[in-house]
């Protein structure tokens, strides 16, 4: 086995016995995103001297006798929309093309802090808006299981790379389901945490009131490991809880025994595939046999929260975008006779198509005479899918659903048809517009493409999620599954 | 043109004196070099987020509570969205629909007469930088160091009848404001802005009039004179039976005139909406009550308190209670020295006097209460004259010594020894034979040249009222 295959957990006692050192094992990893990252195009910036640099920090750091942390020496990736000081920070974004932060995320700074060490940024969709990746304003990304496939999105980079083995672990962010989506396409295992679980201060925001920071890992256990060291207050961020974090690592390995996994009619019938929903039946079964028991229930407004969330998230990215105009930072449209124009051609040629388009949806929505209409509207929406959920989780434990209705599609399939795109987050969507805690974990394979399972839980209680993921994972391992590149040969396309 | 009726409404920004920046660490200091005061949340880079100074919102809620406003329980930011450089995240965060205060009042005086003009809201925000065009105007640099500074925005009714009643307002807002502390209200710094809302209807009409909105009014003589000019040019449209077209109109001061910014539909849709980054705020009865305490007796109390507990004329009081540190100085006085009225006539007079010649105020002058005290118990002794009080006061003041010192230094203290006095007044009798003669040849007028004589045979230092009386004596 190669180092650079190592889950977080397994690299951590090798570096913590002195077997491997943190050096090593990022000489591996970067061995091994010199080889497939030809294929994949997962990352916007390696960061390898940076990376060479604080992994042997880290090794002195051992060498003088400092705790050997859970992440210690671990190399990780960050989606591109994740500040990092003097690295830049581009949110694949032309507009931000240029973009060098002078501070970090909260995310970066603790991760640092336990020794991580960063490897590089990940592509994504351009701020985070789209399901493919291919709204990325430099390149797309590839599927690792098949690279003529998109990744999904928005952190379809972090997604590919942690699947391609270039990483252990990356972070990605997710709005409308931009970690869960990407985490079924690949294969791996990725949380979206509860809205407020995790810091948001250096998060580049696409929309303020569903944006949350996650894990995409390997495993389930290596996703508990990463969410102890994210989550928690921050008093940067005023939306951040004052919520107590569990060890979230005691959750692995528990019976799931008497946990009640709610069914929702609703996630079984919305355009999903009919392959996808087998697999994810055979998966309920699955838990079901291990003592879980099995409540019907229905979440009625669920078809009404894509058109929603595609008025609330467009409406406060317009104005979380405008900031981009070309006067203090980032790309500037020089050859302007005016304020006005310099405004206006640095933000046509700086934004890409998707992203002016939900700008432009946005902005209608909360314009005066529609503002009640649509955003107010879409706002009391929101309300009822909550208590949708409020009143489900009376009954139930965790809700269990596919986390897509289909597997990963062709690139380019797509592109021209933004309502089929939008599409594959219907079931990723009620659970942001909710603010409640998710995980998709792989739980079956659909002609060499993975199926993802999504299990929804109540705030702050994403320690039940895991316990169930993992006891799921433990009884339908995936292990000798390995994205094989498609016929791409070794060393590039 | 007594058949209209002037309708004004002012809306006045007011820099918070927090010392810290709202949403961000940066000091609120005024007149650095430019972009010293910055940090990646008030420059509005990708990724900060807004995090409440509490002060200002406690200083938000003091303000409220001293214009008589209710305090919203449940308040919120939201934000309001345009474009211009000096405003680096292209929104402004603001309060629309909940401010922390609303429905309010502010009494004043004008001609004799008390008015109440309703306070609608009291709302808090961000201010923005600053444009600094260049003179070819080739290009303009931006300034952010006021970016971020808490602003309450104080909006009236539309209650206000005259151009002149407009100014009067804002000298009783901007005296309650200083009361509290909570900003300098300097105009000319920026830390008071005032926008006026107007317009024009005929009497007894309910309806209000299309308004104007005016700008750019620099000091309150400019806001009546602007309002004054607004007045007549909107009378006169009416009288020609022309349409007023409502707009935003900007007051030149070089020229005199108000001139046209933007139109109505040029008018900006600032498409408002809460603000996802800041939790609502719950404003519980604990921390009204808390602020409450902080919120010191307000002028106008004051004013009727000093004329009930010191027996003072109206006008004094109102003199004495303009700032309320004035009002401190008095009553600190008062304490050691309880002559009220005294007291009244040197803080008004004397100190006043040599406050406004040297630009100086209560906070930074040299003389303090205990020090006028003193004088003016030496004085009621009879230990100096009221004229050298006048002299050893200027002393004082230019200073800082007390009047002990000044009167040893100068070798001013006055005879009042009954003693001493004979002696002289003898001499001087022994001297000035006409005079006496005169006086007794009941030409009262000599008098004065005898106690005259006496002073000047003591260098002025003669307890004047002490010679007279033994001159009387001696000559009877
Ligand atoms: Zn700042």
């Amino acid at each position: 086995m190669n180092l650079y295959q190592l889950k977080i957990h397994e690299a951590h006692e090798l570096i913590r016995d002195r077997k491997v050192s943190s050096e090593e094992l990022l000489l591996s990893v970067l061995a091994r995103v010199e080889d497939v990252e030809g294929i994949v195009q997962g990352f916007v910036t390696v960061t390898g001297d940076y990376a060479l640099k604080k992994a042997r920090e880290t090794d002195q750091k051992i060498d003088r006798g400092q705790k050997v942390g859970p992440l210690t020496g671990i190399p990780f990736a960050l989606k591109d929309n994740m500040c990092s000081k003097d690295i830049l920070t581009t949110c694949s974004s032309k507009i931000l093309k240029n973009f060098v932060p002078p501070y970090n995320a909260e995310v970066f700074d603790r991760l640092e802090e336990q020794g991580a060490v960063l490897v590089g940024k990940t592509n994504m969709d351009e701020f985070a808006m789209g399901s493919s990746t291919e709204n990325s304003g430099y390149f797309s990304t590839r599927n690792p299981w098949d690279p003529a496939r998109v990744p999904g999105g928005s952190s379809g980079g972090s997604a590919a790379v942690v699947a391609a083995d270039e990483v252990p672990f990356a972070l990605g962010s997710d709005t409308g389901g931009s970690i869960r989506q990407p985490a079924s396409y690949c294969g791996v295992v990725g949380m979206k945490p509860t809205y407020g679980r995790v810091s948001r201060y250096g998060l580049i925001a696409f929309a303020s009131s569903l944006d949350q920071i996650g894990p995409l890992t390997r495993d389930v256990r290596d996703c508990a490991l990463v969410m102890n060291a994210i989550c928690g207050q921050d008093p940067k961020d005023s939306t951040s809880a004052p919520v107590e974090v569990p060890d979230y690592s005691s959750f692995i390995g528990k019976p799931v025994k008497g946990i009640r996994m709610g069914i929702a009619e609703e996630y079984f019938s919305l355009g999903i595939n009919d392959e996808v929903r087998k697999i994810v039946e055979k998966a309920i079964a699955r838990l079901d046999s291990l003592g879980m028991g099995k409540v019907e229930l229905s979440l009625p407004h669920t078809s009404y929260a894509l058109p929603a969330y595609y008025l609330v998230s467009p409406a406060e990215a317009s104005s979380n975008l405008a900031r981009y105009d070309g006067i203090r930072y980032g790309f500037r449209y020089e050859d302007s006779e005016s304020l006005l124009e310099t405004y206006k051609k640095t933000r046509s040629v700086g934004f890409g198509t998707e992203v002016k388009r939900r700008i432009m949806l946005g902005t209608y929505a909360l314009s005066s005479g529609y503002y009640d209409a649509y955003y107010l509207k879409a706002q009391k929406v929101r309300t009822l899918i909550k208590s949708d959920f409020d009143q489900a989780f009376e009954k139930c434990d965790v809700i269990v659903t596919p986390t897509a209705p289909t597997v990963s599609f062709r690139t380019g399939e797509k592109v021209r048809d933004p309502l089929q795109m939008y599409l594959n987050d219907v079931f990723t969507i009620p659970v942001s517009m909710s603010g409640l805690p998710a995980i998709s974990i792989p739980c079956g394979f659909i002609k060499g493409l993975p199926v993802g399972l999504q299990i929804i839980g109540k705030p702050f209680d994403e320690g039940t999620i895991l316990q169930v993921a993992a006891a799921f994972e433990e009884s339908m391992p995936f292990e000798d599954m390995k994205p094989g590149f498609g016929s791409y040969a070794k060393g590039g396309a | 043109m007594d058949k209209y009726e002037v309708v004004i409404g002012l809306e006045v920004h007011l820099e918070l004196r927090t010392e810290t920046k709202i949403f961000c660490p940066c000091p609120t200091t005024f007149g650095d070099e430019p972009n010293t005061h910055v940090c990646p949340v008030c420059l509005g880079l990708p990724g900060v987020l807004p995090v409440l100074n509490k002060r200002a919102l406690e200083f938000a809620v003091l303000t409220g509570l001293a214009l008589n406003c209710d305090i919203n329980s449940h308040s919120k930011f939201d934000r309001k969205n345009y474009f211009y450089p000096d405003l680096p995240k292209a929104y402004q965060i603001s309060q629309y629909d909940f401010p922390v205060a609303k429905q309010g009042h502010l009494s004043m005086q004008t001609n004799g007469e008390t008015r109440v003009i309703g306070i609608n809201r009291v709302h808090l925000e961000e201010d923005a930088g600053k444009l600094i065009h260049s003179e070819d105007g080739l290009y303009s640099l931006v300034d952010y160091n006021r970016t971020g500074v808490p602003l309450v925005e104080i909006v009236s009714e539309p209650d206000i009848r005259s151009a002149e009643e407009a100014r009067v307002f804002l000298e009783a807002l901007k005296r309650i404001l200083l009361y509290t502390r909570v900003s300098d209200c300097k105009m000319e710094e920026g830390s008071l802005r005032c926008d006026a809302n107007i317009s024009i209807r005929l009497k007894g009409e309910t309806e209000l009039g299309t308004k104007t909105e005016l700008k750019n009014m620099n000091s309150f003589k400019a806001v009546q004179k602007g309002l004054e000019f607004e007045v007549e040019r909107q009378i006169e449209r009416l009288e020609r039976g022309e349409r007023i077209i409502q707009e935003t109109l900007r007051w030149d001061e070089g020229s005199a005139e108000t001139i046209s910014m933007r139109s109505k539909e040029e008018a900006h849709d600032y498409r408002y909406f809460p603000e996802p980054d800041l939790v609502p705020m719950e404003i519980g009865t604990q921390i009204v009550e808390e602020v409450k305490k902080r919120l010191p007796e307000l002028p106008q109390e004051k004013k009727e308190r000093f004329v009930i507990q010191y027996g003072l004329p109206e006008y004094d009081a109102e003199v004495l209670t303009s700032t309320r540190e004035m009002a401190d100085f008095f009553e600190d006085c008062v304490k050691g020295f309880p002559e009220p009225k005294i007291v009244s006539n040197w803080v008004m007079g004397e100190m006043s006097r040599h406050m406004n010649a040297a630009g100086l105020d209560f906070c930074n002058n040299k003389v303090l209460p205990e020090h006028l005290v003193e004088m003016l118990e030496m004085l009621q002794q009879g230990r100096i004259s009221g004229k050298m009080a006048k002299d050893i006061f200027a002393e004082m003041f230019s200073s800082g010594k007390k009047a002990e010192q000044v009167v040893a230094e100068k070798g001013l203290e006055q005879i009042s020894d009954q003693g001493v006095l004979e002696g002289i007044v003898e001499e001087v009798i022994k001297n000035n034979p006409g005079p006496v003669a005169d006086y007794r040849a009941k030409k009262k007028k000599a008098l004065g040249y005898l106690v005259g004589q006496a002073m000047k045979a003591t260098r002025g230092s003669a307890n004047p009222q002490m010679v007279n009386a033994i001159l009387r004596d001696k000559l009877k």
